[in-house]
């Protein structure tokens, strides 16, 4: 039977949703255990969030200074001496999954699984490449555990328990590097929801064609509470920050609205907005290739639109 | 100092990849081939810090069958002294690939590798991360601005929260993202100058790396497809429209 640990990742002393949807990925293994792992150098309140997931069956904290910050050449070591006794670790394909998991496959001497989709065995899986323009099947060899790393967008969110599980202190020994320092962490700072998560996100593309003018982009985002992404050009051009990049190497997300503001609709693009529920794309070029995935079409000028829609929704 | 840089060969990014009909790949016969994007922006990287007198050779790494050697000398023409060609005919996966290097870093001894954050084939983000682990030294993954002094990097890293920035020691593996820099375009008499630029061969066979341990790819699948929509003529339409589905 399978025991399957997933990497808790967690900023500012919460959790990360996306902690929720990877524990969805390791329920679908039906395994015998979902332990999840927290490594903090104060793990408690973030331990006592993931303890109240549905499907765990308990939550273990690693605490150590050293831990402070997500550093991928301290935090591997770890995880790869907690794998012990599993067959599965599970993080989210997040840059905090993308960058650690990997070395702890390392460690192991284990192959990886990124960007699992779905789970057809405990060593069958699927996975997009291509940016999406193949889903290969994939088989994991049995004599090794299985690192992978969960493709967000998806996976719903665990629910949550009614009942808490147990939380343990495990200590670990192992000697940790020095080489690797952190220095700062320059974070976004914005009222509006969070683009990974959001029900609702509104992008904007090179059409917008300046910082300034994205604050109708902005704007009508928040009129309709929903989140703000950008294509690849736009980030490119400096209109945004790159953390606000949606597709295949930015972000990948699965919002029930998805609109596509003055965005042409490049594949790179596309993959980061597959799952969507509803994509809505507003351009001028009534042949760009946005249309061809798009629910909802309307060609137009975004900045004569915007307006008009805003209006209209009253 | 020495920068090593993997430097892999994929599917251009403009072509739209179709799967096979009997599932057992995707079509790659006459289909046009070029440097992976992060691995070009890779070796910019690589040629800029020896434009600043902080590295003396940038080495390029490919590894694949023997028609390989025109991409290499795309990367030689681009300004890579020389190339290192580690020839087999299967598929590479990362953990192969990170061993593999690991033997050209125990042999080049280089103060930086520098690889593409993910190879736009096979989309695995790992190979980089892997060397780190097997070589016991720092990485700085998705780096966005790299500067190397007093032997150490400090790496910008676009991460989902925003910049994060880091001091790794050196010698280091460091993995691109896409605005690190512009890579600069080959100039006919480079391509010339290329041609007598070294590549060294290794049969992928000789290195004594394990390479048995891979995933095994069972079934290759075309994407649920997006049926496609309705277009409407306004904004009042719209609006209308997705109200009708509960989205506003």
């Amino acid at each position: 039977m399978s025991k399957i640990l997933v990497i808790a990742e967690h900023l500012d002393g919460k959790l990360n949703s996306a902690t929720a949807r990877a524990i969805s990925a390791a329920a679908a293994v039906k395994p015998e255990s979902i332990d999840v792992v927290v490594l903090s150098d104060a793990p408690d309140a973030i331990a006592a969030e993931a303890a109240k997931i549905e499907g765990v069956s308990k939550v273990v904290t690693v605490a150590r200074a050293e831990n402070k910050h997500a550093l991928a050449a301290v935090l591997a070591p770890q995880i790869a001496k907690a794998a012990a006794g599993y067959s599965h670790v599970f993080a989210p394909s997040t840059t905090f999954g993308k960058d650690v998991m990997p070395r702890v496959a390392g460690l192991l001497g284990a192959a990886q699984v990124s960007d699992v989709m779905t789970v057809q065995g405990s060593h069958v899986f699927t996975r997009p490449i291509y940016a999406g323009n193949a889903i290969v099947t994939v088989e994991a060899p049995s004599d090794h555990p299985v690192v992978a790393t969960i493709r967000t967008a998806s996976w719903p969110a665990a629910g949550t328990s009614s009942s808490a599980a147990p939380i343990e202190v495990l200590s670990l020994d192992v000697k940790l590097p020095s080489h690797t320092r952190f220095v700062e962490l320059k974070q976004g700072k914005s009222d509006r929801p969070d683009l990974q998560s959001a029900a609702k996100v509104v992008s904007g593309g090179r059409g917008v064609g300046s910082k300034e003018n994205f604050d109708i982009i902005y704007k009508f985002a928040d009129k309709i509470g929903a989140a703000v992404g950008a294509s690849r050009a736009a980030v490119d051009a400096g209109y945004v920050p790159n953390e606000m990049q949606v597709g295949q190497t930015g972000k990948i997300i699965a919002p029930e609205l998805y609109m596509a503001i003055g965005i042409s609709g490049a594949i790179q693009h596309l993959t980061g907005i597959k799952d969507a529920g509803t994509i809505v794309a507003i351009n001028k070029d009534g042949e760009a290739p946005i249309f061809e995935v798009a629910d909802i079409g309307l060609v137009g000028d975004l900045f004569k639109l915007l307006p008009e829609l805003e209006a209209a929704i009253g | 100092m020495k920068i090593l840089v993997g430097y892999k060969r994929v599917v251009d990014y403009n072509v739209r990849v179709q799967v096979k009909a009997d599932g057992t790949g995707v079509v790659t016969e006459g289909v046009k081939l070029s440097a992976n994007p992060f691995d070009d922006i890779a070796l910019e990287e690589a040629l800029r810090l020896r434009e600043k007198g902080v590295a003396e050779e940038v080495v390029i790494v490919g590894i694949g069958p023997a028609d390989l050697t025109a991409h290499l000398r795309n990367g030689l023409a681009m300004g890579a002294n020389r190339a290192i060609h580690v020839t087999t005919t299967e598929a590479v996966q990362p953990l192969t690939a990170a061993r593999v290097l690991l033997k050209l870093v125990e042999k080049e001894s280089p103060g930086l590798v520098i690889v593409g954050k993910q190879a736009i084939d096979d989309d695995a983000n790992q190979t980089g991360q892997m060397l780190a682990a097997l070589w016991d030294r720092p990485q700085a993954t998705f780096a966005g601005k790299v500067e190397i002094a007093d032997g150490k990097a400090t790496v910008a890293r676009e991460v989902d929260a925003g910049m994060e920035t880091l001091d790794v020691d050196l010698p280091a593996v460091i993995t691109t993202d896409l605005r690190l820099n512009e890579p600069r375009f080959i100039k006919l008499p480079d391509i010339m100058k290329a041609k007598s630029k070294p590549i060294d061969v290794i049969e992928l066979g000789s290195l004594g790396v394990d390479t048995g341990d891979h995933l095994k790819i069972t079934h290759y699948a075309a994407p649920p497809k997006r049926s496609k929509g309705v277009m409407v003529k306004d904004a009042a339409e719209l609006v209308a429209a997705l109200k009708h589905k509960g989205l506003l």
